[in-house]
């Protein structure tokens, strides 16, 4: 843990070098964003609802996936781009360390331009959280904090497939993006307006649904379900089979180069 | 455009070892030189020897540990230096990224200092430590790369070409800490390179290592014998050009000016200059070997690599 706030440091201090460059990346990020968030308003400017949800409702799914996915972002940029690493022998640098190649591979990079996404996400957050019709209550506040933390983890966990992934084809894979930037995108809504296919893959297989779909029910009083309160935490689960299969990569690695 | 699409669709294999029947030792506080023309398997040897690599099959002890099962206890014995790839934080100073180094390393900070003012009065550190990496020269970064992977006091020292690229200056001052190292710490050194320079001034002991083989293991001076005995005499003279004689042949002859070869099994060093002397006015003897260089040229050729 030392050690993590150590790199923190290193890696802040690397960034504040450039000034005027992270400014400009996080403000970017900033607007990046917003791009989906008036496409949302657009919306519902001419519907009043969606499948059953309301706008703040819409904005409060917006807002916690937003912010989910720039904490794992900032977290796990490491894994995001681990073919950079892999391809400049950074990775190979990492295994001559005495410690354990994922916690270098997390340490390795800090984005913390992200800080832009996460100060939006914020700043929806509450707006909609007294406008989205809920009774807020202990529950329901734990489900809230629940459904940001474990999103976060989710989104890490595919990141860490994506890393894993790399192993076996040395360039980056695109398709994990489906999942990691499609979920954030697709995430503005509640997943089930997707359609009854789709929510299904997202709660067994690609667990994004849990941390997002059913907790939201149980906040805003359409399910008293606990369990889909609790829906987040079965989530993080992802995690073991995406660790599994990073050290399953990390025996089959091959080196690049001198 | 024909070849790209089919390779897409169907790719061709074909296996090739990168390295087989590679068997070695090296013994405490050694010096070896690593030498073989590119992709002969130098790298992907060192590669093992840290961990990085997992063999398909075959073994290797280091200090009672196989690298790739044991890494986390292994690395900690060795320290690396890949000449083309840095270990230093591009925009921090020096210093913060050897004082995340012993965080790593869990080095306690009595010895930290220790071993830090120790390498940074030879490598001359004082100057660069504030600076960030970036704006060292290649030679002054390279000696901060040494002094990183020597921070925590390993046993083992594993070089990949750490003169590449540096200045007369700046080879001679790696080579010369390298060489002090080994003397006074006993650290054991493995230096792969194509600078034959490095060899002679480094190495007791060289392995050639060609397309995933070793070609031959010894020192340096028995394989120069083996190679060639023959001794190249320069002279300077004044007057009469001198005549070749038994075990003595003229290379080159100029204007005061001239290149021998010499036999020793035929004729002394020393008797030949005096003969030499009987001959003509010498004003300048110069006696070298076959130089390192000429020797692996020679090499690579002979085994055809």
């Amino acid at each position: 843990m030392k050690l993590y706030f150590k790199f923190a440091a290193m890696h802040l201090k690397s960034h504040m070098q450039y000034k005027a460059s992270f400014a400009m990346a996080a403000i970017g990020q900033l607007i990046a964003s917003l791009g989906t968030l008036v496409g949302l308003n657009f919306i519902f400017m001419r519907f009043s609802e969606i499948e059953g949800f309301t706008h703040p409702q819409a904005l409060l799914c917006y807002a916690i996936v937003l912010m989910a996915y720039s904490l794992a972002e900032f977290l796990g940029r490491g894994f995001d781009s681990f073919a950079q690493m892999l391809g400049n022998g950074e990775y190979d640098r990492a295994l001559v360390r005495p410690r354990s190649a994922i916690a270098q591979v997390l340490l390795s990079k800090m984005e913390f331009s992200r800080i832009g996404k996460l100060i939006q996400a914020v700043f929806v957050l509450a707006y909609a959280i007294p406008k989205c019709g809920a009774i807020w209550s202990l529950p329901r506040i734990i489900a809230l904090v629940l459904m940001v933390i474990c999103g976060a983890i989710v989104f890490f966990a595919l990141f860490i497939v994506n890393a894993a992934l790399t192993f076996f084809t040395v360039e980056g894979l695109e398709f994990i993006n489906i999942f990691t930037d499609g979920g954030r995108e697709f995430g503005r809504y509640p997943y089930s307006v997707y359609g009854k296919k789709v929510l299904l893959f997202l709660t067994f297989a690609v667990p994004l649904a849990l941390f997002q779909y059913y907790p939201l029910l149980f906040i805003i009083g359409k399910s008293d379900n606990i369990a889909y309160m609790l829906a987040p935490a079965a989530s993080t689960l992802f995690l073991v089979p995406s660790l599994l299969l990073f050290s399953y990569g990390a025996r089959h690695y091959q080196s690049t180069g001198s | 455009m024909r070849n790209a699409v089919k390779a897409l669709f169907s790719r061709e294999y074909e296996t090739v070892n990168a390295l087989s029947d590679i068997s070695f030792e090296i013994g405490d506080g050694e010096m070896l030189g690593y030498i073989g023309p590119n992709g002969a398997g130098k790298s992907t040897t060192l590669k093992i020897m840290c961990g990085v690599l997992i063999p398909d099959s075959g073994s290797c002890v280091i200090n009672g540990l196989t690298p790739w099962k044991d890494r986390i206890e292994h690395v900690r014995n060795i320290g690396v230096a890949f000449g083309q790839r840095s270990q230093l934080w591009w925009d921090v100073p020096v210093i913060d990224s050897f004082e995340l180094l012993r965080d790593i390393y869990k080095v306690s900070s009595s010895e930290y200092t220790k071993s830090l003012d120790e390498l940074t009065s030879l490598l001359n550190l004082e100057e660069l430590l504030k600076t960030p990496a970036r704006a060292l020269s290649l030679g002054q970064r390279m000696r901060c790369e040494i002094a990183a992977s020597l921070l925590h006091s390993p046993k083992i020292l594993l070089l990949d070409e750490p003169t590449i690229g540096l200045d007369a200056v700046s080879k001679f001052a790696v080579r010369s800490f390298i060489k002090k190292r080994n003397a006074e710490h006993g650290t054991s050194v493995v230096i792969a390179t194509h600078d034959m320079g490095d060899i002679e001034a480094l190495a007791d002991r060289i392995l050639l290592i060609g397309k995933g083989r070793i070609l031959l293991d010894g020192s340096v001076s028995d394989l120069k014998k083996k190679f060639s005995n023959r001794k190249t005499v320069s002279i300077e003279y004044i007057g009469n050009p001198p005549s070749a004689f038994e075990g003595v042949s003229i290379l080159q002859a100029r204007e005061s000016h001239a290149v021998l070869s010499l036999e020793p099994e035929i004729v002394s060093v020393s008797d030949a200059i005096s003969f030499l002397a009987e001959q003509t006015n010498l004003t300048d003897v110069s006696v070298s070997s076959i130089s390192a260089e000429e020797m692996v040229a020679k090499l690579y050729s002979e085994y055809g690599i």
